[in-house]
């Protein structure tokens, strides 16, 4: 066989599964503790975006809003301090934005200019948690589907335990920085899942191939050569794809800030995961080379294709 | 021999690769700020003088223009910036006046050679170029609710017509309908008369304190019809008044099952936008003022369609738009155009009771609209713009009284299909519709759209860059190769979504960063298994073979399971989030098609079929 070098990475096997454990007991506890702190999308309510010449001072338009009414004002800045988000509770008024662009006009030198306007009915914003809830389900059965179909059932157990732990843990991230969480966000968690996935077949891939091919060997010897022999493609997608999104982090703007830190965060755990999480599961149901014998002429006539 | 590929195969991809290349290069020709000149109505055509007269006024306040065109019915006039652009609306609103819609555009300049050919460049989403998204909710079931009470009049007149004595109908909390009666007998009548006569009802006897009832449901295919109807009739309504705001790429589509989207780019003054699309237009039938009728008893007005041609009318308005239940346009069994209208039973009532007397007299209906002009006045020499609501009505239809009508009767002796389908879409457009109301709006300003461009190209520049810069570093000669593949794919992918006509959302251009990133990801498998090969000690033209023979289906599993998360990602995802979907899952196919079968191709021209010691990965 090869004459690279294979690394123990089962070794570590346990303090990676207590590792993850405690991960996930975290995220799970600040889900719980903190919540989500679900953006405009699914709450519903307003959003008025203002854009200022100069840094713009948010106690002075809390004070402003105050004193036209809008008591319930949430005022921040977005992505600079000339950019301002107001949020509100208040019901649908086409003139909203022009109104809040009036009150804060008032004793201002400087010219404001409105940049967006967003009202969402709260109806729907609890229709697309639903929704939200519901596609991320159904693409993680899905997925179990289609890996139980070309892989085996304790490979589709694998995947979707990786996939289960890549998306809870950036959930709890969002949930420990209190990060806004709107579609976009949601977006990037079924990115995550995607890309994860990704993972973690191209590493099955290559356990389902050496259980085949090396006759002799432990379970954890092929486990760890797998990985080794899959670890330098791991890491040089990982960074390529890291690369990318700390481009679109930086340079991105604060519209989509929140989609690529989810993602960064994602593909970090994900490269993780891929390598410990399903490989961990596989060793918990003692994988063998019987599981994976029988599919043997089925497979040969798929991978047959051009 | 190893690592040839016969020239079909080249040719092919060489082929697809023009191909994509043709289609991806509307985008690189940047568009034009624009003004789209409409007339508001279809008699108010735009014509080379009225664009004469337009350019003469921009000139005299020293707007420079940079070209114009009369395209069918509408005219566009193109400026060098957005700066002129607006300052030009202003100076053509108030040539042009109310007759005619001047709005904000972005004209493509895509060259006539590549046109010709079908192609152009991807829509900007709202995000990206400013503008308004509504979203509308149907209230289906008050439209359901309205039909009962619509039926309710209509069962009591059959009662009553076959004598069947009923004590009193009434709305169940349910909104059921319920009929009582004294008698078991006259109820068991009645209810084998409903069950015969309306299909569209689910009718049960039922015996409460001593009394008979007959129960009245709608079925399920009833209930859904009536919904299909009510959507089908708001969103032909706002198609309506939306082409009215003159926007260049209006969107008005059915989401779900009760809810429209209305996405109207470029437009800034979302009150304007919503006063017009929560519009009330209405109907009103009158008969023609007999020859002599006193004029304080008659009203002149003039035809929608036809400039000039005017005719006297009865005050008195027979019915509204609110009693028209339904207005189709369809042929008689002469093949002539016609246009068949359904009153509700009230409208009914008051028809036949008014052409008993008037067969052979003329009846009329009028399209009555809520519209609003701009007045400039100047106060304290400054031009001010004052808004003025007025209620404008039109004659649609007049048409010789045949018979007595009732609560079905026809229009004839139209002019063409044309005519009765027009005819027929004013009617419904003036009849009762479902209540909607908002629930969503989005307003982004050109500003915030021009910076997120600005920004996402500025991202997939520096990731792509970074990209580039380490798999050279990394792979060396095959990391060159993977760079060409990696940027042959940006090109097919957006070429694909050009052709898909698909739209272009920040979102979108998030997706297409990542793909950036995972596009490589391909190439990468492919490299660690040549590598890995070649450390086998297999010769380099073998592991070439084996590497891409061997990665091929890790690279199948692995991009189908992310097209599965993409798919159920476009099913459930709204606006923003579809357009990510969309580049994703492009992505995903046309970066197979590059980092396999282009790649593939590279290597075999670069290295194939000669003898070599050494590969540089």
């Amino acid at each position: 066989m090869s004459t690279e070098k294979i690394y123990n990475f089962m070794g570590l096997r346990k303090i990676a599964a207590l590792c993850s454990v405690a991960l996930l007991v975290i995220s799970i506890g600040a889900l719980s503790v903190n919540g989500l702190k679900f953006g405009l999308d699914f709450t519903g309510g307003s959003l008025v975006e203002i854009g200022y010449e100069q840094p713009a001072d948010l106690n002075k338009i809390r004070e402003q809003l105050k004193v036209v009414g809008y008591d319930d004002a949430v005022v921040q800045t977005f992505g600079s301090p000339t950019d301002i988000l107001i949020r509100l509770g208040q019901d649908h008024d086409p003139q909203l934005g022009d109104k809040v662009l009036d009150a804060l006009q008032q004793g201002e030198s400087q010219t404001l200019n409105l940049r967006r306007n967003e009202f969402v009915g709260a109806q729907v914003g609890e229709e697309l948690r639903e929704q939200g809830g519901l596609g991320m389900l159904l693409a993680l059965f899905m997925i179990m589907v289609y890996v139980a179909f070309r892989f085996q059932i304790k490979f589709s157990l694998g995947a979707v335990a990786a996939l289960a732990h890549d998306v809870l843990i950036v959930l709890g991230f969002f949930a420990i920085f209190r990060l806004d969480f709107d579609l976009t966000v949601l977006a990037a968690i079924l990115a995550v899942i995607g890309y994860s996935l990704n993972d973690t077949i191209v590493v099955s891939d290559r356990i389902r191939e050496n259980f085949r091919k090396m006759r002799k060997g432990t379970s954890l010897e092929i486990m760890n050569a797998s990985l080794s022999q899959t670890l330098g493609r791991t890491l040089v997608t990982s960074l390529t794809t890291l690369l990318v999104l700390v481009a679109l982090s930086v340079f991105g703007g604060e519209m989509i800030h929140g989609f690529a830190v989810a993602l960064l965060v994602g593909v970090l755990v994900g490269t993780y995961s891929s390598i410990y999480v399903a490989a961990n599961v596989l060793m918990a149901m003692n994988i063998c080379k019987e599981d994976l014998l029988p599919p043997e002429e089925k497979e040969q006539e798929v991978d047959d294709r051009p | 021999m190893l690592n040839r590929y016969p020239l079909w195969k080249n040719l092919l991809i060489l082929f697809v690769l023009v191909f994509g290349g043709l289609y991806a290069a509307p985008n690189i020709y940047p568009d034009d700020y624009a003004i789209q000149l409409t007339g508001s109505r279809d008699v108010f055509q735009v014509d080379q003088p009225l664009i004469d007269k337009v350019t003469a006024a921009l000139e005299r306040q020293n707007v420079a223009i940079k070209s114009t065109e009369l395209e069918n019915k509408h005219g566009l006039i193109r400026f060098a910036d957005g700066e002129a652009q607006l300052k030009a609306k202003d100076i053509i609103s108030r040539v042009v006046g109310d007759d005619y819609v001047v709005a904000l555009n972005l004209a493509p300049t895509t060259p006539d050679w590549l046109t010709s050919i079908g192609a152009g460049p991807m829509k900007l989403g709202l995000d990206l170029r400013g503008g308004v998204h509504f979203l509308l909710e149907v209230d289906l079931p008050k439209a359901v609710s309205q039909k009962l009470e619509n039926y309710a009049s209509e069962i009591k007149g059959r009662l009553r017509e076959e004598r069947l004595r009923y004590r009193k109908l009434e709305t169940l909390e349910n909104g059921a309908l319920a009929v009582k009666f004294a008698k078991a007998e006259v109820r068991d009548t009645a209810v084998d008369l409903l069950r015969k006569e309306f299909q569209e009802f689910l009718v049960s006897a039922d015996e409460r304190d001593g009394s008979f009832f007959a129960v009245i449901n709608l079925t399920e295919q009833a209930v859904r019809d009536i919904e299909t109807y009510a959507i089908k009739q708001n969103l032909t309504t706002l198609r309506n008044r939306v082409n009215e705001l003159g926007v260049a790429e209006p969107l008005v589509q059915r989401q779900g099952r009760n809810r429209i989207v209305v996405q109207l780019p470029g437009i800034q003054d979302t009150a304007a936008a919503k006063r017009i699309i929560g519009k009330t237009a209405t109907l009103e039938f009158r008969l023609e003022a007999k020859p002599g009728a006193s004029s304080a008893r008659t009203e002149v007005y003039e035809f929608r369609s036809e400039l000039g041609r005017k005719a006297t009318l009865e005050k008195d308005i027979i019915i509204k738009g609110d009693n028209v239940a339904n207005a189709q346009a369809s042929f008689d069994e002469n093949g002539q155009p016609q246009v068949n209208i359904t009153l509700d039973s009230k409208g009914g009532e008051l028809m036949a009771r008014t052409t008993k007397n008037a067969v052979q007299r003329r009846m009329a209906v009028l399209f009555v609209e809520d519209k609003e002009r701009t007045v400039y006045k100047t106060v304290e020499g400054e031009q001010v713009a004052e808004k003025i609501r007025y209620q404008e009505k039109g004659i649609i239809s007049l048409a010789t009284i045949q018979s007595v009508l009732g609560n079905q009767f026809r229009i004839t002796g139209l002019d063409g299909a044309g005519e009765s389908s027009e005819l027929a879409l004013l009617l419904r457009a003036g009849a009762l519709a479902a209540p909607i109301y908002f629930v969503e709006e989005r307003t982004v300003g050109p500003s915030l759209g021009a910076q997120n461009i600005e920004m996402g190209v500025t991202s997939v520049q520096i990731g792509l860059g970074l990209v580039l810069v380490f798999m050279i570093l990394y792979y060396r000669v095959f990391g060159v190769l993977a760079n060409i593949a990696l940027s042959l794919n940006l090109m097919m992918l957006i070429a694909v979504m050009s052709m898909l006509s698909a739209t272009l959302t920040l979102p979108g251009i998030a997706g297409i960063v990542l793909t950036v990133g995972m596009a490589v990801d391909a190439n990468v498998l492919i490299f660690s298994r040549i590598k890995e090969e070649l450390k086998n000690g297999l010769p380099p033209q073998s592991a070439i073979n084996a590497g891409f023979g061997r990665a091929f289906t890790t690279i199948f599993d692995a991009n189908i399971t992310t097209l599965l998360a993409a798919v159920i990602l476009f099913a459930m995802g709204t606006g923003p989030v579809k357009g990510f979907a969309v580049t994703l899952s492009v992505g995903i196919l046309t970066s197979m098609f590059t980092a396999i079968l282009v790649t593939r191709a590279l290597v075999n021209l670069a290295y194939g079929g000669r003898q070599i010691s050494k590969l540089s990965i």
